[in-house]
């Protein structure tokens, strides 16, 4: 698998990453040879073996259904740069 | 009934898939320890997990975990005791992680059926394809201020079922009917409250149209998140109606996500996104994979409750009902229970009637539910039982059930009082009987040459000299003997 420039701009432009058109073919260059490393693995025989989610064998652990949080409206709100009583603001969302 | 659209090129039939996301009840968020009260102060009901603080690290609700998998037993699906949360990835203003954990190719439910009750009584079963768990979004307020949306947090993180059926379904009827099954089976379970007013049940609902006979699909739209089961239906009707329209001008129907407008009573191409269904799901990394046992599953099978589907079947059984009126008393838990301690020992078609008819019909003018009765079972019960006995006719039965309705009063202290007892003392009966002859000779040898239909008015006049008071069936014997004896 190798990205191209146009594969770059749509990631870039997916995770909301400005991008100058200069940059393109470098990043696509540093992102095929990370995606070359990775692709190393496949050399791997994996045949029969469960993939791995976590280094120590355990289960998620599960809160119990009580409310231990919440009610920390100011906390919530401190780096909000717009805030209009205890609403956050953006630009308005036009859909 | 089959739905279908005539146009030129022939006839076309309606092919629904619903995707309805409902709310879990639960005290916390899915991942966080906030509360998930409806209404609440904007931002008070998040934690820093919910706002997506840098560092927060989300643990899982068990009790979402159980209304999931209950569900999907209610739904007679298939748990899976491996399932894995993702990431969804795009970007809005009410997520503040720039992703929804949701799930996608492990979801914790798999295939199931839902039986549809139709109104012919005859039912009908719709596929169900999963069932995943997965986080709701806040909330963007657009019509408060001129140039700013305003974002309240309180629902970012509160758990969602998204359940989605199979292609199954082939008119507005039977999704509307769909719709209303599903809220009921979670009502039984108390998974969710099915409360369409308070957002706990959405729906996006695909529709595509196809000529009587194609076995393939069409292209189909998505109408996003249609609240109410008429709008649902409503929208259905007008994008059908709209595809047909657009294959019979020789265009094609484009994959894209509509938005319905009641109002106008149109839905319409919400603004193409590039890109916009390119969410590179990938596995959460914040969150293990959820592992269940056997034993978990069996512990909350073993104590579903009984659901709407075997209540039907043992309201036919045991009470002898019709499909029909089965179907109908057990759509809502509270109704049912109110049938079954209403009718308990006593004539069950009865406590039908008189609860489908009378008292739906009061409760329907009053705008009341069935849990804000002003009448109880056991009073309704009582009154039952006074009609049975005799103590009352059925024609007195209907002014005391009004006076019920007025006043919640038992119907035995208001018969005592207004002194509706049914005359029982024959001589009284006697006397009315006779009365009533004598004042019309004529109607009585009418009778006398063999008019029943005259029998019936004179059953009419003693009722009615008698305040409804005498038993109708001793008055029409009465006259039997009297007249024709």
């Amino acid at each position: 698998m190798s990205l191209d420039r146009d594969d770059v701009r749509k990631i870039a432009f997916l995770a909301r990453i400005k991008i100058e058109d200069a940059e393109l073919k470098p990043l696509a260059d540093e992102l095929n040879s990370i995606i070359g490393w990775v692709e190393q693995l496949g050399e791997v025989n994996t045949e029969g073996v469960q993939p791995m989610t976590s280094v120590a064998e355990m289960l998620a652990p599960q809160r119990p259904d009580q409310v231990t949080d919440g009610n920390v409206t100011q906390k919530v709100l401190a780096n909000a740069p717009d805030r209009v009583k205890n609403f956050y603001t953006v630009p308005k969302v036009l859909d | 009934m089959a739905y279908l659209i005539e146009s030129d090129s022939g006839t076309w039939e309606v092919v629904i898939g619903l995707e309805v996301h409902a709310q879990v009840s639960s005290r916390a968020k899915l991942f966080s320890g906030s509360p998930t009260d409806f209404g609440a102060k904007p931002n008070t009901q998040v934690s820093l997990v919910d706002a997506a603080m840098p560092g927060m690290l989300p643990v899982i609700n068990e009790i979402c975990v159980e209304q999931a998998v209950r569900t999907g037993l209610g739904l007679n699906a298939q748990i899976n005791l491996h399932s894995v949360f993702e990431r969804k990835n795009y970007f809005y203003a009410d997520l503040p992680q720039g992703y929804q954990i949701s799930q996608y190719q492990y979801p914790i439910v798999g295939e199931g059926t839902v039986v549809l009750d139709m109104p012919d009584g005859t039912t009908r079963e719709i596929g169900i394809e999963r069932l995943h768990m997965e986080q709701d979004a806040g909330k963007s307020m657009h019509d408060q201020d001129p140039k700013r949306s305003f974002i309240d947090l309180n629902r970012a993180g509160v758990c969602l079922m998204e359940i989605v059926s199979k292609p199954d379904l082939r008119s507005p009827e039977e999704a509307g009917i769909y719709v209303r099954k599903l809220r009921s089976i979670m009502r039984y379970l108390g998974s969710c409250d099915g409360n369409m007013e308070q957002g706990s049940l959405r729906a996006d609902v695909n529709v595509s149209v196809r000529l009587q006979g194609e076995t393939d699909f069409r292209t189909r739209a998505e109408i996003k998140n249609v609240n109410s089961v008429r709008f649902i239906m409503q929208a259905i009707e007008v994008e059908a109606t709209r595809q047909v329209d657009v294959w019979e001008s020789g265009d094609e129907v484009v994959q894209e996500t509509r938005l319905f407008d009641p109002n106008r009573s149109e839905t319409r191409s919400m603004r193409a996104k590039e890109f916009a269904h390119d969410y590179r799901y990938f596995p959460d990394p914040d969150l293990l994979p959820l592992d269940l046992d056997q034993t978990y599953v069996d512990d909350i099978a073993a104590k579903l409750p009984e659901l709407p589907d075997a209540k039907k079947d043992r309201f036919i059984v045991d009470y002898g009902l019709s499909a029909y009126d089965a179907g109908v008393l057990v759509a809502d838990k509270e109704t049912a229970l109110f049938f079954e301690e209403a009718a308990e020992g006593r004539n069950a078609k009865l406590a039908v009637n008189w609860l489908t008819t009378n008292l739906f019909g009061a409760l329907n003018a009053a705008g009341k539910e069935i849990t804000e009765s002003p009448i109880s079972a056991t009073h309704l019960g009582g009154l039952l039982d006074l009609l049975a006995d005799g103590t009352i006719s059925s024609r007195i039965a209907k002014d005391v059930f009004e006076e019920m309705f007025q006043t919640s009063r038992d119907p035995a202290a208001i018969i005592e009082e207004k002194g509706l007892k049914q005359i029982t003392d024959t001589g009284a009966i006697e006397a009315a009987v006779d009365a009533a002859i004598i004042s019309n000779p004529e109607q009585a040898d009418q009778v006398r040459d063999g008019n029943d239909k005259a029998i019936g008015w004179f059953v009419g006049q003693v009722m009615k000299a008698t305040q409804g008071k005498a038993n109708p069936q001793a008055v029409n014997e009465l006259l039997q003997t009297r007249l024709k004896g």
